[in-house]
Parts: structure tokens; sequence; C-alpha cells
């Protein structure tokens, strides 16, 4: 229908200032939707990384098995057995499960650990301290040591520990001075001082030490296997699915960050269901817009329609004219409004590099190609009921001798 | 010569009940092909409702019509558009070209509303009948800047874009001076004699009814005379 399409623009080309602003209205509409997407995507974004983005997203600990308990028939308890004070349990073939793990689609980084706790003594100061044994090099592959580095390398080694800002400061030690630590199996190691973080997070400052894998298996008796094993992903939004995935694969309690993390899911969702709310009634406003004013031109077009019809141009044809007229100012309006979008959020600083006190805007969450479509849809819907009622003209009256 | 159409016992009725106005009474009419008619009466008479029924723009309360030995009563709105766009022109008083459209694109619309675009045959034959109607000056002109009388001779030349064999005229001289009213008559008269398409004109002008070789007149309703041809 070339002919239907060369009526339908010289139509909005006839009345440029009407149709700029008609495109211009459907534009802001589109800026809306845009900036509303990048906004809650850029927050949830946001929350997210301050939140989740330094935890596991995918975690497998070695978990004791629950106390047995005998209990009779009428529902006395007959005999129970504590869990014990000691760990006992790892998981022993950590090394066979690695390469799978590491195999599965998304996981962007693996991290087996030994976990335990112990006091660090320099001198009369004592502190308690939560000790993580990594691999060395991988020290950042789920936190991001390196980066929370302000003293030192986060490279832990053998007779290496690297601690939390406010537990140097507490033990009064400095870079390249001695500690010693004990664990709570009773091992002690002297270490050096190889490197300081400071996350801003006290807990973590405050009470957490990293050194190499092997240096914490000396400390907690583990000449194998691990106690945790820690998995990143490239999308932190997949952990459940990937979580099952690696339960089905290696049969290892593989629980996601989602797990215990209800409220904050909810929290987000409500706040990406406001999105909608606002982006619908973007739409909305677009498809009235729209419809109205196409509305308004087939009646202005009455006579031209009548004659086009005595013409010889069938019904078909005039709906064509009229939703072509549609889908263009949708189309115009979609990426002007796309581009408007995409240039305000240029200025808003990238997702690595949020500063506080400015809006959370992720230029790459815009949704420019669905803000398109869904606009040149809407448009088309809102040109069916004007473009109907012009291919129901009376020729006779319209034309009106 | 043969019968291009035929209507029997037309009757038209606008409205109903007490506001009923009934309008063609029983109209019976026969236009021979190659004819040249002027359609006559007062004001009020019913010309331009016979018009539009014979140009299938509506449908008579009752009575049968047939053009070209097909029934245009029991057609529906798809076909009697196609009829349209192949066999019948048209040229009304007002209201008659696309604003927003030069002369010549105007002119070929017939043509491209079949084809589905502005073919190359149809601009070539658009040219032709506007030279023809003495506005080659006024080819690529926006319509909205011509005169009253140029309007016109577009309107007749788009009526015979697609070669029809009837053009339905309704006052095509009304809102026009003498000199251009006539040069409109005389290009009408021309094609008519050359092409042979047959034209029916109602007016109000004697003198217009004077060009032409037969005169129909309508009153209340029904042919009332219908003198032989000239
Ligand atoms: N849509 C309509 N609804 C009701 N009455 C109508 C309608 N169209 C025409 N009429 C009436 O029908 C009668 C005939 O109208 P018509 O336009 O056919 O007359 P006409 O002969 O063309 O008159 P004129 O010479 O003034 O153009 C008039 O009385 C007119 O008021
Ligand atoms: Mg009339």
């Amino acid at each position: 229908m070339r002919y239907a399409l060369k009526i339908a623009i010289r139509y909005l080309t006839a009345n440029t200032a009407q149709t700029a602003l008609l495109v211009t209205g459907v534009a802001v509409g589109v800026f809306i939707f845009i900036f509303m997407s990048a906004l809650i995507g850029g927050l949830a974004e946001f929350i997210l990384s301050r939140t989740v983005g330094d935890l596991s997203h995918i975690t497998i600990e070695a978990e004791d098995r629950d106390p047995a308990v005998l209990i009779d028939a009428p529902g006395h308890v007959l005999a129970a057995i504590e869990r014990g004070n000691t760990r006992t349990a790892t998981l022993a073939d950590a090394e066979t499960w690695l390469p799978l793990i590491e195999g599965v689609p998304g996981v962007r980084a693996v991290s087996p650990q030994i976990t335990g706790a112990g006091f660090l003594t320099r001198g009369a100061q004592v502190a308690q301290v939560s000790v993580t044994g990594v691999v060395p090099g991988r020290e950042s592959a789920i936190l991001d040591l390196q980066g929370y580095i302000v003293e030192g390398t986060a490279l832990t080694g053998s007779g290496l520990i690297v601690l939390g800002r406010d537990l140097a400061d507490d033990l009064a030690l400095s870079l390249g001075q001695t500690v010693r630590l004990q664990s709570s199996g009773g091992i002690t190691a002297l270490l050096t001082l190889s490197g300081v973080f400071e996350t801003g997070n006290g807990a973590m400052d405050g009470a957490r030490a990293f050194v190499s894998l092997s240096v914490a298996r000396t400390l907690f008796a583990m000449p194998q296997g691990v106690t945790r094993i820690e998995i990143k992903l490239d999308d932190l939004n997949a952990a459940d699915a990937t979580a099952q995935r690696i339960r089905a694969l290696t049969g290892l309690d593989a629980v996601p960050w989602t797990d215990g993390a209800e409220q904050l899911m909810e929290a987000l969702n409500a706040q990406a269901q406001t999105g909608y709310v606002l982006k619908t009634f973007a739409l909305i406003t677009i498809v009235i817009g729209v419809a109205s004013a196409l509305m308004l031109s087939t009646f202005r077009r009455r006579p031209e329609i009548g004659i086009m019809r005595a013409m010889g141009a069938g019904r078909g044809f005039v709906v064509f004219v009229f939703v072509t007229q549609g889908a263009l100012i949708g189309l115009l309006g979609g990426i002007t409004g796309a581009a408007l979008g995409y240039l305000a959020l240029l200025p808003f600083p990238s997702r690595e590099a949020f500063e506080p006190g400015t809006l959370p805007m992720d230029i790459t969450q815009g949704s420019y190609g669905l803000a398109i479509a869904l606009t040149v849809i809407g448009a088309i819907l809102a040109s069916i009921l004007p473009a109907r009622a012009a291919s129901r003209v009376d020729p006779v009256t319209a034309i009106g001798q | 010569m043969s019968t291009l159409l035929e209507t029997r016992d037309l009757v038209k009725t606008y409205g109903t009940g007490e506001a009923a106005t009934r309008v063609l009474r029983g109209l019976s009419l026969r236009l021979e092909a190659g004819e040249m008619a002027a359609l006559l009466g007062p004001s009020g008479a019913g010309k331009s409702t016979l018009l539009t029924i014979l140009g299938t723009l509506m449908k008579p309360t009752s009575g049968q019509y047939e053009m070209l030995g097909q029934d245009m009563i029991a057609a529906d709105d798809r076909a009697l558009t196609e009829f349209r766009n192949a066999h019948i022109g048209f040229v009304f008083q007002f209201h008659n070209l696309l604003p927003d459209f030069t002369a010549l694109e105007n002119v070929i619309f017939p043509a491209a509303v079949r084809a589905g675009r502005e073919t190359p045959a149809a601009r070539k034959r658009g040219r032709v009948l506007l030279e023809r109607m003495g506005l080659a000056e006024r080819i690529d002109f926006p319509t909205a800047n011509l005169s009253g009388g140029q309007k016109q001779r577009v309107a007749v030349a788009r009526a015979l874009m697609n070669a029809p064999d009837l053009v339905l005229a309704d006052e095509p001289t009304g809102n026009l001076d003498r000199a251009s009213a006539m040069q409109v008559m005389d290009l009408i008269g021309e094609i008519n004699r050359e092409e042979g398409t047959t034209f029916l004109i109602s007016t109000h002008d004697e003198k217009i009814a004077a060009r032409c070789r037969r005169q129909v007149g309508v009153r209340d309703g029904i042919v009332t005379e219908e003198p032989h041809l000239a």
C-alpha cells in the first residue's frame, strides 16, 4: 500500500505545526517512559550492588548433620544429640566439584573457602576475629577485596594475613608487623600483616581476616576439603535458576542469595511495580493523545475522505491511510523521545561510578527499543478507532453538494 | 447505440415517520452510451439525489438500477467501489479536489488508488489530460492555489482519468463565471464527441443545458420531459 503511505505522509506534512506538536507530545511520553525505566532499573541495580554486590550469589556450605531426635509415640522426646561446638562437617570432595561448578553457564567465579573463628593477639591486645581462607589469587573473586585495600595488597600467601582497618588499628598493627592468630581449635600461627582493607562496613572492618587457604588448613586442622564454596554469577538475577542447576549437577546444597532476602526482593518488586504503573500511564497518555488528534483529523478531512471514496478508494484504503498516520506519529515520537531520553541520561554517572547524592540513573536500562515498539503499537491501536470512523464516512453527506 | 444505464421506478425517501421526505417517486431513466445529457429541474427537485444514486454512492429506497448490464442495487460496497473506480467519473460543485495535493496528483488519484501506486503511465495520461484542459502551466501546482474555473477543469480531468463510461457532473459550473463555465462545457463537449464518454450534467442554467444534445427534466420526483436526441 505504497500509495496509502504517500497520502498518510502528505497529510502529516500538510500541517507541520500540528504534526510537530503531536510528535512532541508522544516524544514526551516516551521520554518519561525511558527516564522511569532508567531510574527504576538504575535504582534496583544500585540497591542490589550496595547490598548484594559483595556477597556470594550462590553459597554452598558444609552442614553439620541435624542432631537426631528420638521421639516416642505420644510425642515425648526420649533422647537428643546436641550439635557439637567444633566443626566437623566439610565439603570433603570440593576439588572434584569445582571444575563442574565453574563450567555451569553464567558462573563468573568460584571461591572455595575455609572459614572459622579465632583470636588475634599482639602484646596485651586480643581481638576476636572471623577468619576466611581463600585461594591465593582469588581473594577478590567474590568480595572486591583488592578494591577495598587501603594499604598493602589483597594477595594472601604463606605467613601472610590481610585485616580490616578497624581491627589493625585496634591492635596498633602496621604493615609488615606480625600478629599471632589462634584458631578456635587451639592451633596458633604467626602471621605478617600484608594488607589492610576498609569497606565502610563495621562488622567487616573490625572483625574479618583473610589468609591463604593453606594457612587456614593448618589453623583449622583441615588437611582436605573446604567449609564453604562461594559463587559469583554474571547476572545476580539468575541466582535461583543457577543454584538449582548446581544442586542438580552436584547434589550439594547450593543456596542462592535470594534465600533470606525476601524483604529486599519485595521492596525491589514494589519499586518495579511503581515503575510499571508510571510507564503504563505514559503509554496511555500517548494513546489518548494520538487517538484524539487523529479523530480530529478524521473529522476535518471528511469531505476529502468522501471524495476519495467516490473516486474508488475502498474502506480498507482509508483505514490504512489513518492507521499509517498513527504508526508514523508513533515511530517519529518514539525515536525522538528515545533519542532525547538517551541524551538526557548521558550526563549521569555510569553504573560503576554512582556518586552519592545523584540519581542512580542507568542509561543502559532505558528500554529504548521497548519504548519505541510499545509506542508504535500504542499509536496504531490509538488510530484504529479514528480510522474506522474515517472509513465509514458517508461520501454523500461528506461531499455535501 | 447501446444502453449504458437504466433505472426503473426509483424511489428515494429521506428520513422516516413525520420527517420523511419523498424525493424520487418512481423515476425511470435510460441513458445510451455516448450521450451528453443535461439534468434540469427546480431546486429541491432531486437532481443531486438522482446523480448520487446513479453514481452508486447511495442506494434508492426502492426501484431498479442497472448499468453496463450489472445490477447496481444488489452489489455490495466493495464491488461498487471497484465499479465506480473503473466506470464512473464525478465532478461536484464544491469540495472537489484534495487540497494537500497538486493538480497532477489529484488527476491521477483514481488510477493510483487502483494500482496501489502512482505509475509513470498514469502520470503521463494525467499530464495529457491537464494539457487538454488548458492547464499545462498548472500541472504541479498545489490545488489550493488554483482559481475556481481551474479547479473545475482539474476535476474534469480527474473524472476522465480512468477513461470511464459515464461522467456525472452536479452543477459543475455552478460557481463559475460565464466564460469559465463555457470553457468547461466546451471541453466536456469535446471529450464527449471524441471519446464517446457519456455525460449527465445537472444545471439550472438554460445556456449550459443548451450545450447538451439531450435535456432531462426532473419535477416532483419523476422525469417530466425528455426531448428527443438532438
Ligand atoms: N440527506 C438528506 N436528508 C433529508 N433530506 C434531504 C437530504 N438530501 C436531500 N434532501 C432533500 O431532498 C430534496 C432533493 O434534494 P436534492 O439535493 O436532490 O435536490 P436538487 O434537485 O439537487 O436541488 P438543487 O438544485 O438545489 O441542488 C430536497 O428537498 C432536500 O431538502
Ligand atoms: Mg443539487
